[in-house]
């Protein structure tokens, strides 16, 4: 008795002080920091590892970031530089639960622009205000820094100032018939007809639709084209108004007349890239960087040499509005964890990853934040790097003046999930656009008053 | 009383060998459980797990209440119903097939661990691949063999994206039934079954009279494991169809992990986590009630 008496107590003290342990507040605040310390003269330096998260996906491909980093390591020979590269729709939830401890499993992450205000407000994020030189505040677009900074505080900085663009395979184009690509959504529903008429596709347009933000980017884009708007002055939720409803009603139908592929409800970026780089659209809707890839790239496509860019087309009804296009900013940066002991080395490094020649020698596969790389003779050099850029740079320069961002609010993610299923509900018929667009925009509502 | 002394010695030896061990693995497993209970009684936004407002039971109160949970409940039962069901008849047959040593019995029994070796995350890339509309087998096949006039788009329909979310399940898991029940055969008596083949029982009779009765035991410990793996899916979901399309295929462990770590609602989430731990405490008993025989378990 006596043994199992002493081994209930010592059980208990142990489970105890386990509980408290773990139910001591935890805290994300920065922890003191240990900043890269002066090292005496002729010592060695410390070797410091940094670990940078980022995505794999649109943008770089893993050997450019990778390639990156190594020529940073052989700048910095103390440092060294770990890669983790996850999916853009795993992301935000990896850079949330890494920041719940301190120090946080990453360094550096990348941050796209709608997680800003959310990860700001929490405190995850290192003020690099003071750090911005004149050259970076006048060189990088305006645009570039409205990612980045919030409430005059700028938290990382810019990295491929990016879009969604219009592709279209210019051979099966031909064969149906047209010299140019649409400029509306409607003559695109006539050519679609044509060419499926003439057998040339079963489906001439993929989407990513699929319940993920790539859906809410479309949307964003096909809004804006048709004179909507995301939320209003005031910042109250409108895109369950009339040119939002009209919107998802084309989406609906324009899988109803087998113009879009049905798979779009379920596919991603990258599965439109496969598919429209089968030769089984004829139009897709996608990142910059699906051009370098679908066009140059063999061991990537069968359609290498027949895809060609064009501006986003727009509705009929945004047409008589004067828009001529409309696109969404899709822009992302790089940014220093605020409980990061290596703070000053990560800030390097993400100065490095977004320096004007890095980001112009990488241009293919993501077009750059500096507007000084788009002037004067600068502008050729960009071109010159790649045959892609010889399309897809003057297609960036005309498009991303129309790229509409999203709110910049630190409940987006959450009512974006509410938007992604009212679209998922109207594409897969479970409701009527106006039903599950105005429940969207009622949780959105609750979400406002709830953070006011 | 020599041996009664030793005996004591011996157990006492025993539990001082054992206690370290189990101190370590109570105090990591009650750590967690007894921080996630107090975090379920706060509101605690991820981002700042000290800033939290005590609420009491609120999130409990709000989950109940919730329409969202209820209807991710039903489709967890669903989809737990349905795949262990079809794992356990699966399994059971396989099981008996291998038991009668059919040719090449013994290459069989090895490709049936391959499925179960596969980890959960490459099993739900391979099948999301297979499930494909546009380069996908599955529509390549049925075309193949006519079947189908042109590809269909699979995961694009709630209720066909569950089954087909179930069928890459169950080809996942029914071989872990499969081996368990094979082994329970191989210990029953052979004798049994000879002497009802003598008193005349058919293969069925001899089967279900005298086979499944024997199995319980065995088919009790697949139920309750296979239950409550089933119960929280999550991975194989995430990489299918990631909840989608219009959340058809969210499981309760899914709607947690969207408001733990997408929503940053820890307490909401942690409620969530206790709540799925009483549901599948609730089955695991209910199994037991029905299934456990103490008498049969020694045999």
């Amino acid at each position: 008795m006596k043994i199992w008496s002493k081994f209930i107590v010592c059980f208990l003290v142990i489970a105890i002080l386990a509980g408290m342990v773990g139910c001591s507040p935890k805290t994300s605040e920065p922890a003191a920091p240990a900043e890269t310390t002066e090292q005496p003269a002729g010592a060695e330096p410390e070797q410091v590892t940094i670990r940078v998260l980022t995505m794999q996906q649109a943008g770089y491909p893993v050997e450019v970031v990778n390639e990156i980093a190594e020529r940073f390591m052989a700048d910095n020979p103390n440092v060294k530089v770990e890669t983790e590269f996850v999916a853009y729709e795993a992301l935000h939830d990896k850079i949330t639960t890494a920041m719940a401890t301190t120090p946080p499993a990453y360094d550096v992450v990348l941050v796209d622009d709608i997680w800003y205000a959310e990860f700001s407000n929490a405190g995850y994020l290192y003020d690099v205000s003071d750090k911005i030189t004149d050259e970076m505040k006048q060189g990088i677009f305006p645009s570039g820094w409205e990612i980045t900074t919030v409430d005059s505080k700028v938290y990382g900085l810019p990295w491929g100032i990016d879009g969604m663009y219009f592709f279209y395979n210019e051979k099966i184009l031909k064969e149906a018939g047209f010299d140019n690509p649409p400029k509306t959504w409607e003559e695109l529903e006539e050519m679609s007809q044509v060419i499926k008429d003439k057998g040339l596709v079963e489906y001439p347009m993929v989407w990513s639709w699929a319940q993920a933000e790539a859906s809410i980017c479309t949307l964003v884009a096909l809004l804006f084209g048709n004179g909507g708007t995301f939320v209003d002055e005031a910042g109250n939720p409108a895109f369950n108004n009339t040119e939002g409803v009209e919107v998802v009603q084309w989406m609906v139908d324009s899988i109803d007349k087998g113009y879009t592929n049905p798979a779009s409800i379920s596919y991603l970026e990258e599965d439109v890239r496969n598919v429209f780089s089968q030769g089984k659209a004829v139009f897709a809707v996608n990142w910059g960087y699906m051009y370098q890839m679908a066009n140059f790239e063999p061991e990537e496509s069968i359609i290498n040499g027949q895809v060609n860019m064009a501006l986003m087309p727009v509705f009929k009804k945004g047409l008589e509005k004067g828009i001529e296009t409309a696109t969404i900013n899709g822009s992302m940066g790089w940014s220093v964890a605020n409980a990061s002991p290596n703070k000053e080395i990560g800030w390097e490094f993400i100065k490095f990853m977004t320096s004007k020649p890095i980001q112009d020698e990488y241009s293919k596969y993501s077009t750059p934040a500096w507007q000084t790389s788009y002037e004067g003779e600068n502008l050729e050099k960009l071109i010159s790097y790649s045959e892609a850029n010889k399309v897809l740079i003057p297609n960036y320069v005309k498009q991303i003046p129309f790229a509409h961002v999203r709110p910049k609010v630190p409940y987006y993610s959450e009512a974006s999930l509410a938007l992604q299923l009212a679209l998922q509900q109207a594409l897969t018929k479970q409701k009527t656009p106006q039903e599950a667009l105005d429940e969207a925009a009622a949780k959105f509502t609750e979400l406002q008053e709830k953070y006011q | 009383m020599a041996t009664n002394s030793l005996r004591k010695q011996d157990a006492k030896i025993g539990v001082l060998l054992v206690i370290p061990s189990l101190l370590i693995i109570l105090g990591i497993t009650l750590q967690p459980v007894l921080s996630t209970l107090y975090l379920s009684f706060f509101e605690t936004p991820l981002s700042k797990p000290s800033g939290g407002i005590f609420i009491g039971f609120d999130n409990y109160l709000n989950i109940l209440k919730d329409k969202v949970f209820w209807a991710t409940i039903w489709r967890t039962v669903y989809f737990t119903v349905v795949s262990v069901g079809i794992e356990l008849i699966l399994g059971i047959a396989v099981a008996q097939l291998i038991h009668s040593h059919p040719p090449a019995w013994k290459l069989l029994r090895t490709c049936l661990i391959i499925p179960w070796a596969v980890p959960t995350v490459v099993n739900g890339a391979m099948w999301r691949w297979i499930y494909s509309a546009d380069y996908g087998a599955l529509n390549a096949l049925l075309l193949k063999f006519g079947i189908i006039d042109h590809y269909i788009a699979w995961l694009t329909n709630p209720i066909t994206a569950m089954n087909l979310v179930i069928l890459a399940d169950i080809w996942h898991s029914f071989p872990f039934i499969a081996l368990i029940i094979q082994a329970a055969l191989a210990s029953i008596p052979e004798d049994l079954d000879e002497a009802a083949s003598v008193d005349g029982a058919n293969a069925l009779q001899r089967f279900f009279s005298i086979r499944l009765p024997l199995l319980r035991s065995a088919i009790l410990i697949a139920l309750v494991i296979r239950t409550v793996e089933a119960f929280r899916v999550f991975d194989i979901i995430y990489v299918i169809t990631r909840g989608g399309p219009a959340f058809g295929t969210v499981a309760i462990s899914f709607l947690t992990y969207f408001e733990t770590f997408t929503y940053g609602h820890v307490g909401k989430g942690s409620a969530l986590s206790f709540l799925i731990s009483l549901f599948t405490l609730g089955m695991a008993m209910i199994y037991i009630r029905f299934l456990y025989k103490p008498e049969e378990s020694r045999l």
